[in-house]
């Protein structure tokens, strides 16, 4: 087997004092290029901490406190900055979560889509444009010129998403994180985004990191798949393995509470007490060495 | 299940509106259809989902049935009386029956009120309200399902979901009829959704609300209303009651927004099968 490409080993990450409090609690995962690792867990699991460490964006008031990011072999948590800068929004890219907040509403979609080719690559001029046309037409974008020339408001929301799309492939980064990128958009537009996300990673043989609390996305996208709690890894393993027999009574509980349009009465059991109980007592007792008592 | 009498009524309703995104000119903006005749009743005890693709009217139709518009032709009446036209002062009387729940408990709450003023908003509509000021809210925190102690923490200190219940208990504190849910659940992970669309149900069948629940998301609708209706381009398409809607989609639409549901079962054609929507609307006018 390859080597892969992003590998997460032990990672630990707390509040800053006086709390330090444990937000990631010795997490491993792997990505594997051309693989989509889906990240999924309840609101506050820790998903977007996880994605935050790997692009190095973490709030100062959050601090690693254990563990490892090897990117294509090198630890992301000891490289020296210049090096760092030059990984970052390179070869790791990110998909943001809402198409809006993202795009600067004040910027060309032309301005906003060709920043790392700019300033990563140095292109300009023609070049620049040609690219720009072509970029929008990979994510299938009609009248791509027409569209360089429109500010954010002026497109709908699944075309934001597209050019946020179309933005994080720009510079064929091996590795994509995509923070919620459908979460925002209606059930049509999410399936094209989808389809989408999966047409360009197979073609790029680009690696992605898909955070989602849907399990429906999750079961049509990922190929492995982490479940968390309370920053904690609950499972892990293949998508198709863990949904059909879930072994964590976690997951289980999860899958229970995902309404299902062709199943009436699904949906509505929200995850028993007792479940989340039985896990805080092994939150809370995994080795976090000080901190634990946070 | 037996009728029960309609609290809302509407028949033919249309809706025009400034049109926001006409260049703006000489005179006053041109008006943009955005609601087609569309009827709609909603009966004291049920839920009613307006389903439909994003910009296909839902809130559109869900605030003129609040009367937050006017609508430009039909009628509409609250529990037997025509408010089509009544003006704000005429209202006053039926707003505290009729309440909204918004999308989003973050920026519909007031991040500097505590949840004890923001709570108490909905209770100083309310008949008496002076008396039990305190019993009051708490009743209302308990009947979301929260904790009295939260009363004094701010909308920051809670969870989506503790949020999105102190939205529900702001509404219901009024002890109003009808409610408007629009979009009241997207962005909650699964568990406080199942939370969420539980009380929903509580509240609907206990107090006899008429509820009208705006989503996008087919499934959550599935399980919670007990009618439907599918929106496109400002027209009701399709309506019914939910088991049935759903097992047999009478149109190509509603068959489309469900077969773009993601279920959690894998099934590796779902990604490729269906044809791409057409993609000729990349800009809005
Ligand atoms: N800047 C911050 N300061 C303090 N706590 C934070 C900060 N950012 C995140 N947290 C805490 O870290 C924990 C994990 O948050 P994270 O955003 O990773 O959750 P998530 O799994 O992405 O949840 P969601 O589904 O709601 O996006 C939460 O308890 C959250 O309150
Ligand atoms: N003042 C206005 N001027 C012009 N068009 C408007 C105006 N208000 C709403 N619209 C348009 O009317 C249509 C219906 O809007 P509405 O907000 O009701 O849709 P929706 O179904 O609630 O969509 P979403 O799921 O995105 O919330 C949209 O195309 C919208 O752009
Ligand atoms: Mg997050
Ligand atoms: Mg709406």
């Amino acid at each position: 087997m390859t080597d892969p490409l992003l590998a997460i080993d032990g990672l630990s990450a707390r509040l800053r004092k006086p709390l330090l409090r444990p937000l990631l609690r010795s997490v491993s995962l792997d990505v594997k290029a051309g693989e989509v690792h889906g990240l999924v867990g309840e609101s506050g699991a820790g998903k977007s901490t996880i994605g935050k460490a790997v692009l190095g964006i973490l709030p100062r008031a959050i601090e690693i406190c254990g563990g490892a990011i090897h990117f294509a072999g090198e630890d992301l948590l000891r490289l020296p900055h210049r090096r760092l800068d030059a990984i970052l929004g390179d070869e790791i890219a990110l998909i943001p979560q809402d198409p809006m907040t993202a795009l600067n509403p004040s910027r060309r979609i032309g301005d906003q889509l060709t920043d790392g080719l700019r300033l990563k690559r140095g292109m300009r001029g023609a070049a620049l444009h040609a690219r720009a046309v072509e970029l929008l037409a990979d994510v299938q974008i009609p009248e791509p010129e027409a569209v360089l020339k429109r500010y954010p408001h002026e497109i709908s929301g699944g075309m934001r998403q597209r050019i946020l799309i179309a933005a994080a492939f720009s510079l064929d980064p091996k590795l994509i994180l995509a923070d919620e990128p459908t979460t925002a958009l209606d059930v049509t537009v999410q399936k094209e985004v989808l389809r989408l996300i999966r047409r360009m990673q197979a073609a790029h043989g680009t690696g992605v990191v898909f955070v989602t609390h849907d399990l429906g996305v999750v079961a049509q996208i990922c190929d492995r798949l982490t479940v968390l709690y309370g920053g904690m890894v609950v499972e892990q393993g293949e998508t198709a393995t863990i949904l059909a027999s879930p072994a964590h009574a976690y997951t289980r509980a999860l899958l229970a509470a995902t309404p299902r349009h062709d199943q009436a009465g699904s949906g509505t059991t929200p995850i028993p007490p007792a479940v989340t109980a039985a896990l805080a007592t092994e939150v809370a007792c995994y080795g976090m060495g000080p901190a634990a008592h946070g | 299940m037996a009728e029960a009498p309609a609290l809302i009524e509407a028949k033919d309703l249309a809706l025009e509106l400034p049109d926001m995104t006409a260049r703006r000119g000489l005179g006053p903006r041109p008006l943009a259809r955005i609601l087609h005749p569309v009827s709609l009743t909603v009966r004291r005890g049920e839920i009613v989902g307006i389903v439909g693709e994003s910009g296909s009217g839902k809130s559109s139709l869900g605030r003129t049935l609040l009367r937050l518009y006017r609508p430009t032709g039909g009628r509409l009446a609250f529990d037997g009386t025509d408010i089509t036209h009544a003006s704000e002062a005429e209202l006053r009387p039926f707003r505290r029956r009729m309440q909204m729940v918004f999308q989003d408990p973050q920026s519909s709450l007031n991040p500097r009120h505590r949840i004890r003023t923001i709570v108490g908003a909905g209770l100083d509509l309310a008949p008496g309200a002076a008396r039990g000021r305190e019993d009051a809210l708490v009743a209302a925190l308990e009947e979301v399902g929260l904790e009295p102690a939260l009363l004094d923490r701010f909308p920051h200190e809670l969870s989506g979901g503790q949020r999105q219940r102190v939205g529900i208990a702001r509404a219901i504190a009024t002890r109003p009829e009808f409610v408007l849910a629009d979009e009241i659940v997207s962005g909650l992970d699964v568990s406080t959704q199942a939370q969420v669309l539980t009380l929903l149900k509580t509240l609907a069948r206990d107090r006899r609300l008429a509820l009208a629940f705006i989503s996008h998301d087919l499934s959550v609708i599935r399980n919670l209303c007990d009618r439907v209706v599918v929106m496109r381009a400002g027209r009701i398409v399709e309506e019914g009651a939910c088991a049935t809607l759903f097992a047999q989609p009478a149109t190509p639409y509603t068959r489309q927004l469900l077969d773009a549901i993601p279920s959690p079962a894998p099934d590796p054609g779902w990604l490729t099968r269906g044809a791409v929507p057409p993609a000729s609307t990349a800009i809005v006018r």
